[in-house]
């Protein structure tokens, strides 16, 4: 039986050593501010579904300092999020082709960008629209 | 006899779904509900509680909710989970997995719930 203690090369701070993996990292832990988010629009649902008392000490919630700081980090998150995610789409989808040639990478991600753009100010003028 | 077949796809899936979700839509509404009208940018009657409540009421209001709450969990948790291995975490991974793939699961439970009864 082998009982020699065998070395394990340390890994701890692995994506510090690289910028591409600090901004992969980065990438990954826009979840972390997301999925928050995601409880923090779950709350909401739930003191609407609770009435309009409820709904409003949510409301009086949102205007906190701390809370507000949340959203302009888990704003920055989302919008990492939607540049990186845009990068890689032409990389995850099937090849588009018009006629005989392939539409660029780049192209397919400016395509992204606009429709994006699109419907950001959509959902704005429709917020808005009161 | 078939070969198990891996459930990771179904888990893929709800990630890119999740994904596209927070790069299309959760910017402008993490803007509109956790700055702008908090911060009096827009004014305060656009998140008015009978507007919020009759958004909520209407069928596409109530699969809007559903679908950035729900997907926007799949997508992170599926994130989350699959960053503890760069972490450096490599024990519990079935536990994990539960706990992860759970908290989504209630993400999409409870808002579904709430949404039907409004």
């Amino acid at each position: 039986m082998n009982t020699r203690k065998q070395y394990v090369r340390p890994m701890d701070g692995w994506w510090l050593k690289n910028p591409f993996y600090v901004r992969y990292m980065i990438r990954e832990s826009t979840s972390v501010f997301v999925g928050i988010y995601a409880f923090v629009l779950l709350a909401g649902l739930l003191s609407l579904a609770s009435g309009e008392a409820a709904y409003n000490d949510w409301m009086a919630a949102m205007t906190n300092p701390l809370v507000i700081l949340f959203h302009v980090v888990a704003l920055a998150a989302a919008i990492y999020h939607a540049i990186t995610w845009f990068a890689v789409a032409p990389k995850v989808m099937p090849p588009l082709l018009t006629g005989k040639k392939r539409v660029s990478d780049k192209t397919i991600t400016i395509f992204h960008y606009v429709i994006a753009i699109v419907l950001y100010l959509v959902m704005l003028g429709i917020a808005w629209k009161v | 006899m078939m070969a198990k077949r891996s459930n990771e796809p179904i888990f893929w899936s709800l990630f890119g779904a999740g994904g596209v979700i927070v790069a299309f839509i959760l910017p402008v509404i993490i803007f509109i509900t956790g700055l702008a009208v908090p911060l009096g940018m827009l004014p305060p009657e656009v998140m008015a509680y009978d507007r919020i409540h009759a958004f909520a009421a209407n069928w596409i209001g109530k699969l809007f909710i559903l679908v950035v709450i729900s997907l926007t969990l799949w997508h992170a948790m599926h994130r989350i989970f699959l960053s503890l291995h760069d972490l450096g975490i490599n024990w519990g991974r079935t536990f994990f997995r539960w706990l992860c793939y759970g908290i989504a699961l209630l993400g999409t439970l409870t808002p579904l719930f709430l949404l039907i009864r409004i």
